[in-house]
Order: structure tokens, then sequence, then C-alpha cells
């Protein structure tokens, strides 16, 4: 089934392109539109991508791939981001990287049994001085402990 | 002397900070509508009386790189104005509170900006990952044009000026200006080579001007007081003038961004703004971000020669001397960003390098060879030392690679990644030849404080 966005992100295409003087300026926006509606960028979602704006689909999977942002294979529903650069790791972000992998029980890198949670490490998120930190889906934590990861798993579980 | 000033950060205390509301309440927009009746190389002198260094970490001249750009625009050669908000060198968080606290005086800055380099679209190009960033900004421009202080006739004059905010999708490379504009294109953001410069062929191929997001959100304050007064305020007046946001982040007891007057030390960063160290004593500190060599608590000053511009703090401690970008070049180190990470005594320097380390293997965007191996190089041969298997001989392979990596790639990444791990080795010699005799016993093999510390 070929790739479509919903009416409702359609209507924000042009908008979008209207913001640069080229085509092709309009890929990564349109990238995280339709990873946004489809969880990842699947073969459809670039071609779809390279066909609306004009590109080949190599320049797009090329695009995709370079940023660690586009998920090129299924991942979960919510995203789990530790930051493990050195103002984290000063204040503990190892620790808090080996709490989630236990928590969750699965490996950085890996999603859980039931599709709900991919978690990662992340490179500085320039969030130094709240240290140590972590993003699930687009919202920062700060300041944490293991009691408040637990808080916040325990949460994203169940939504 | 340590001087807390409150341009930048006027509004961050506040609640509605973000809002136009409180924008214009504190005269926010009068400085852009100013501008629009002044011509281009008004500003920029205004600017370059400012002495305003780039924030972003090279500390170039504002209004100079504003000066590259040709004086008459072809209207089939643009102009455009492009913000690098792509904030990730390790240690560095200030850009992000400008955007979530006070993002007016970013769009308010951008339209000076526009106005004096002759362009009428500005990008923002933001990390993707800072979405309130994002949201705020969004809002802010929607705010403007609703007053009609962006759009067809800013002001009520014939000069229209857009502001777009272009999200990443993480890649640290992206913060480097010729690979953001690759990205801002819908490309690989890979580098490209200099020249031509952006001034010549930029975003789209067109002249462009790439400003850090502190600098440009600096700009309206520069109008407000004028250059000269703003550049008096620091303490380094002439060389490098105002006020700017400082960071200090890692085993201090209150980390933070503070804004101060241009010539504060790094004592006072640490100990006065940053409540001091946690857990242990002052092992070392990054000065401005991950890619400035590190400088030791212990080291001194040395600059016997009268002529030399540090003369006058030879044989000082390294932490009184005021930083700038070329007093801290003349340490050997760089100013970067001015966002500073401090390692207590708890802290393993070795684990701190491999830590970095592995960080710039993960970024390096893999276009040229000598960074994409040798950052992975740097990393493996940290990996087994580390992992208590290194050789003494492991260290001058460590700085074989990382001289192998200087100078030979497109972009400034390859410095990045080479220079603070020769300061690394440089600084903590004895400590990583203990290291590896003793297979990692000699240290306390760990970044984060013993619980009892971190308190």
């Amino acid at each position: 089934m070929a790739f479509q966005l919903t009416p409702e992100r359609e209507q924000q295409l042009p908008e979008i392109l209207a913001r640069y003087p080229t085509k092709m300026a309009a890929c990564l926006p349109l990238l995280h539109l339709a990873q946004e509606q489809n969880g990842w960028v699947s073969d459809d979602v670039i071609a779809y991508v390279a066909e609306r704006l004009e590109l080949s689909a190599a320049h797009v999977f090329g695009v995709a791939t370079f940023y660690s942002l586009y998920h090129t294979h299924p991942v979960g529903k919510h995203h789990v981001w530790v930051c493990r650069t050195l103002s984290c790791a000063l204040n503990g972000a190892d620790a808090i990287v080996a709490h989630c992998e236990e928590r969750l029980g699965i490996h950085v890198g890996e999603t859980t049994a039931d599709g709900q949670v991919t978690l990662h490490t992340a490179e500085c998120l320039a969030s130094c001085g709240t240290a140590p930190m972590m993003q699930i889906d687009c919202e920062y934590h700060e300041n944490l402990s293991p009691e408040k990861v637990d808080v916040l798993l325990d949460r994203l579980r169940q939504s | 002397m340590l001087q807390r000033t409150e341009h930048l950060t006027k509004r961050y205390g506040t609640k509605d900070g973000h809002t136009l509301e409180r924008y214009l309440a504190d005269g926010g927009y009068e400085q852009a509508r100013r501008a629009m009746s002044m011509s281009r190389e008004e500003i920029v002198n205004e600017c370059k009386a400012a002495n305003l260094r780039g924030r972003g970490g090279a500390g170039f001249p504002m209004g100079i790189k504003w000066s590259f750009m040709a004086p008459k625009v072809a209207p089939e050669r643009p102009h455009y104005l492009v913000i690098n908000a792509d904030e990730g060198e390790p240690g560095t968080f200030k850009d992000r509170t400008l955007m979530e606290k006070d993002p007016h005086s970013t769009i308010e800055g951008c339209i000076i900006g526009c106005r004096a380099i002759g362009a009428h679209v500005a990008y923002i190009y933001v990390r993707d990952e800072l979405h309130l960033a994002k949201d705020r900004l969004w809002g802010a421009i929607r705010e403007a044009k609703e007053k009609g202080y962006l759009g067809a006739k800013p002001f009520g004059v014939d000069y229209p000026v857009e502001v777009y905010v272009h999200a990443g999708a993480g890649a640290y490379i992206c913060g480097e200006e010729t690979s953001l504009l690759n990205s801002l294109e819908g490309r690989r953001g890979e580098p490209r080579l200099k020249p031509p410069f952006p001034a010549q062929a930029g975003a789209f191929g067109m002249p462009t001007t790439v400003n850090n997001l502190e600098s440009i959100a600096t700009v309206p304050t520069v109008m407000r007081l004028g250059g000269e007064n703003f550049s008096k305020m620091s303490a380094l007046h002439p060389k490098e003038g105002g006020c700017r946001l400082y960071g200090v982040s890692g085993h201090v007891k209150t980390p933070g961004i503070f804004e101060c007057a241009v010539g504060v030390t790094l004592r006072e960063l640490i100990y006065d703004l940053g409540g001091g160290v946690k857990g242990g004593e002052l092992l070392a500190v990054i000065p401005g971000g991950s890619s400035t060599p590190i400088l030791r608590a212990d080291e001194l000053v040395n600059a016997p020669n009268e002529k030399d511009a540090l003369h006058a703090w030879h044989g000082k401690s390294v932490l009184d001397v005021p930083m700038g970008v070329e007093t801290f070049r003349g340490l050997g180190t760089m100013l970067g960003t001015c966002c500073a990470t401090v390692l207590s005594t708890q802290a393993c320097p070795v684990r701190a390098m491999h830590n970095l380390m592995r960080f710039y293997r993960v970024e390096s965007c893999g276009q040229c060879t000598p960074c994409r191996e040798g950052s992975g190089w740097l990393e493996r041969l940290l990996d087994k030392i580390v992992a208590g298997t290194g050789t003494l001989d492991d260290l001058n392979r460590l700085s074989e690679v990382a001289n192998s990596i200087m100078g030979n790639t497109i972009c400034a990444f390859g410095e990045g990644t080479a220079m603070p791990a020769l300061g690394f080795l440089k600084k903590f010699r004895p400590e990583f030849e203990e290291y590896i005799r003793t297979g990692g016993r000699s240290s306390t093999n760990r970044l984060e404080l013993h619980a009892a510390a971190a308190e």
C-alpha cells in the first residue's frame, strides 16, 4: 500500500514548500511529517517523498540514513533518549542508562516486546546544566534520579 | 571583577517572557523599527563598533562578517540570513535558553540582520530535539507577523522580511556552517569545501551570512545601547565587547547560564556563578565546549615575554585570566561557546577523554577518511586502555592518530576532535601512564561522584 499523508498533514505541504526557493529544501520537513504519521521512514515513505519533491529515491534515502532522528526500520510507539555525553556522565548518566535497561528489560537500541518503548542513548542534548537528563518523545526530563525515571517509564508503558 | 548584566536575560525569570506582550513592555521591536529607516552601512557600522565576537565558538567579529555581503543585491542573487541554533557542542546549553525564554529578541535580531545584509528571508536552523524552542520561535514569528513586524511591509516600510524555522534531524555536524547549509537545502549534512565562503555562495548558492543564535539575539541590545557603549561594558574592550551568556555544568553546585559583561574568569564562573566544585577539589575545566582543550586547575600562565598579550598574568593561575577569544587562544585552548564543563578530583581524566572520543566517533559525518577512521581509532585505543589492556605505546598512537586528523579534513570537526584529544594527553600524561601501568587502579575510574558527595 503506497504511503499517503493524511488530509490534515497534506494541507501543511504548500506552506512548507513556500518557505524555500527549491523543492529539495522541503526534504527534511517532509520526512519529519511523514515519519510523524508512519512511525518510521519505510521504503514507501521514501518513494512518496521522492515523488512529491521530484527527487530521486536515492537522494531521499541518503538523507534519511544520514540523520539519527529518522528511523529507517520499525521502532516503538515511544522513544526514550538518555543523554550520555560528558556533563550528563559526570552527573550519573551511566547509572540512568543501566536503570532504564533494567526497568524496560531491554538493551539500548531495542524495543520492548509490547512495541511501546524504544530505548536510545543520545549525544549532548543541550541540557548540561540540568544533568542527568532524558528526552521522551518531544519532552525533556531533567535532573533525573532513578526514582524519577521509574515514574516516567511506568507512565509511558501504560500510555 | 565579575559584572552581572541583564540585557539578554531580563525576561528569563518571568513566566511570560516568551510573549510579545512582555517583550513590547520592555521596549521590544523599537530597534527593528528604527533599523528599517537606517542604511545597511549604518547598521553594520553599529555592529562593528560593538566589537561583538560571534558566540558560536569561532569568535569571528560579527560586524565584519556582515560587511562581506555584496553591497548591491542583484535581483537574481537574493541574499539570505541563516541563524545557527543547532546547539550540540557538549557542555553548551545557552542558545536553548534564549529560544525558550525570550524568542522575540531572536526574531527582532533577524529583522535587523536581514536589513543589514540586504536579505529578505532568514532561516533559523534549530536542532530537531529542541521542540519547545521551535514552538516558541514559531509562536514569536506568528505574533510578530500579526503585528505587522514581519511580512510584506514590516513597520509599514516596503522591505519584505520573512523568518522561518528549519528543523534539523539529529546531526552534530550540522552546527558546522556549510553542513548546516546543505541540510537546509535538503541534502545530507556534509560540510562543503571553502572557498567559496557563504558570503559568496551559501544557501541555495546565494550570498549568505550564517550567525549564531546568541549573536543575533544580542543585536537588539547593541542597537539600543549603541555599538560603542555596548563594547565598553566588556573588560576586554575594544578587542571584544559587550555582554554574553556564560554557562557552567559538570561538577559544580549551581550549574546554569549566567549573563555577564565579557571578561569573566574561570574562577568566577566556577566559584561565584557555579557555586563551587562539588565532590572534591577542582581537577580541570573544559572552557567552552568539548572541542576546546582542557585546562588543569594547577596550570599557570607562561608568558615571560613582555610583548606577550598574556604577560600581565604571567605566573598566575589560568583560572584568573579573563575569558576572551584571544586570551584563551593565548592559553593554548579556545573560548569556544563560553560554556565550561567542570571536573572534580573524583573524575577520571582517562574516562572523560574516552567519553568525548566516543562522541566524536558517533558524530563524525564520515565524509573525510582521516576523521571517519581516526575518530574510530581514538575511541578504540581508549576502549583498550579503559579495559586495562593498554600499553604506553598506545599513548603515542593516540597522539599520532590525532595529529593525522589535524589539518586533513574539509571542516573543523577534525581539529575539534584532535585538539581536545591532544590536550588530554598533554595535560594528563602522568595520570594516563599511571592508569596504564596499574590497569586503571590508580584512578577513581569513574566520572560520576560517589553517592555521598553528589548530595
